[in-house]
């Protein structure tokens, strides 16, 4: 069924009684050709590519719990192409462009709304930091523009400009970026991928690989055994209890990231904002909630939720960019699991196990990545070799000293 | 959380810092043949289990010892609190 306009109000004329279901609930098959593990949005998203764009028959999405309920149901929704390094900058770029036209694609409401994200600068240090920056992105085909402090003034009147200790000296501008309704995303794909023959099975926990002779010949699961010619793993956050499974230790921690969201407000905040001297960020949902949110807890979990220290402090750092949040009551708070890599960088790579093939460590920032990971992991399942602009996703990148790491923080992935 | 440290008693997690997986006391020889290869698995490759997990914490807003934790990843409860040192002695580590 194709969505338009003109079917809304036919529906709303006949008591809706034409719609049918997004996606069908299958049965798995004994056998697929391409097994997916993970229906979130990266999971999902590599299903619909590998049957749209390169035309695979026989695949399936494995989901655990129900599709779209882990990360891309948890995030802050910031799409963005604002990295600095060549091993990054083209691949975001690369996943911007395709977000602005996922929903003619995917003739699906993602609500993707390209209201700019601001990154503050308080020093002349960071502001250099943020002409390079620009510069690279500039040269990568993205956008950016250097904003003086009255630049910043006109957009976000209501700032703490004159903080004693961390002043506002201007921002850097990336008017492309914005947000998205994440949890539309991950609906859309699956139904996109449905559309194009894909089995999305949930409630299919996976329990095993059977490997026989390096060779992955399927995956153990609570539905039982299901083969497969290729298995992709899509499922960050869990990424090191799952690869365990296989044999496998990977180069990455798992970390608790907490978000929040406040009481629904009128419009405040147009866009998307960023404090340079503290880690919090936070824009204002179509609801109306401001969500914000800022560093991880910095220990190992997998408990979806995070403690008080981490809340404190991320509102704390609120307050001092926007001192009216006092007035602001918050209605929720929630934890989701980061795959946090060693160098802050994801991987997209085969693994040494023939036929099984890795896509995680997306630390804090895989929600902007899910159109350009799809395509990526679909190419590389798909073709056997990766995709032009995730060639530096390997995950031997640590043994031949190719890391790809932002922040230079070194191998500490709580940093990151 | 609250880390009951072995000489101080209970503390808030907030006055420590957390450095990673306590297998980081156990350094590979470099005078080995494959210390390049021992050396890269030490440095970046993890369990990270769900579940227990022997950890580092340095109390750094207090006297300055590194400690081993012992704590479930799934639900944070801490089971055990040891000084990184007497853990180290007992692998037979130099001090």
């Amino acid at each position: 069924m194709r969505y338009s306009g003109f079917k809304v109000i036919k529906e709303a004329l006949t008591g809706h009684k034409g719609w049918t279901p997004a996606w069908r609930t299958p049965a798995p098959q004994k056998k697929y050709d391409i097994v997916i593990i993970g229906g979130g949005g990266h999971g999902l998203a590599t299903a619909f590519y590998l049957a749209k764009k390169y035309q695979e028959k026989s695949i399936a999405v494995l989901e655990k719990g129900w599709i779209g309920g882990g990360n891309v149901g948890r995030n802050t929704t910031i799409i963005r192409s604002n990295y600095l390094l060549d091993g990054n900058e083209p691949f975001y770029e690369m996943s911007l462009k395709m977000w602005e036209t996922l929903e003619q694609d995917l003739n699906y409401n993602a609500m993707v709304s390209q209201r700019g994200i601001l990154n503050l600068v308080h020093s002349d240090a960071q502001r250099d930091a943020a002409r390079r920056r620009g510069n690279a992105m500039i040269l990568n085909g993205s956008d950016a523009e250097l904003l003086d402090t009255e630049g910043v003034r006109k957009l976000y009147p209501f700032l703490n400009f004159d903080n004693q200790r961390f002043p506002i000296k201007g921002g850097l501008l990336h008017r492309r970026g914005g947000t998205v309704r994440h949890d539309a995303v991950a609906w859309g794909y699956a139904r996109g991928a449905d559309q194009h023959g894909v089995d999305i099975i949930q409630n299919c926990e996976v329990t095993g690989f059977r490997i026989e002779s390096g060779v992955c010949k399927g995956v153990e699961t609570s539905l039982g055994f299901i083969g497969a010619n290729k298995v992709g793993c899509a499922v960050a956050g869990s990424s090191g209890r799952l690869m365990a499974k296989a044999g496998m230790r990977l180069p990455i921690e798992s970390h608790v990231l907490q978000a929040f969201v406040s009481e629904g407000l009128k419009p405040v905040l147009p866009g998307v904002i960023t404090y340079g001297a503290g880690h919090f960020y936070c824009s204002q949902s179509d609801k109306g909630g401001l969500v914000f949110g800022g560093d991880i807890d910095g220990y190992n979990s997998y408990a979806q939720r995070g403690n008080l220290p981490v809340v404190e402090d991320v509102i704390e750092s609120g307050m001092s960019l926007i001192p009216a949040l006092g007035r602001v009551r918050l209605l929720r708070g929630w934890g989701g699991i980061m795959d946090m890599s060693m160098d802050g960088s994801p991987f997209i790579d085969k693994t040494h196990i023939d036929g099984l093939y890795f896509n995680g460590g997306w630390c804090y920032g895989g929600f902007k990545a899910t159109p350009a990971s799809g395509l990526c992991f679909a190419h590389l399942l798909s073709t056997d070799q990766p995709h032009e602009v995730a060639q530096a996703y390997r995950l031997d990148r640590f043994r031949t000293g190719h890391m790809i790491d932002e922040k230079g923080q070194g191998a500490q992935p709580n940093l990151h | 959380m609250i880390i009951n440290h072995p000489l101080l008693g209970p503390r808030d997690a907030q006055e420590f810092t957390y450095l990673g997986d306590a297998s980081l006391l156990a350094r590979p020889d470099w005078q080995a043949d494959d210390a390049a290869d021992a050396f890269h698995d030490y440095l970046y490759l993890r369990d990270n289990p769900a579940g227990f997990h022997r950890e580092l914490w340095f109390h750094e807003q207090g006297d300055r010892s590194w400690l081993v934790v012992t704590r479930d990843t799934v639900t944070h409860e801490i089971s055990n609190v040891e000084l990184a040192r007497d853990v180290a002695r007992a692998q037979g580590g130099r001090t």
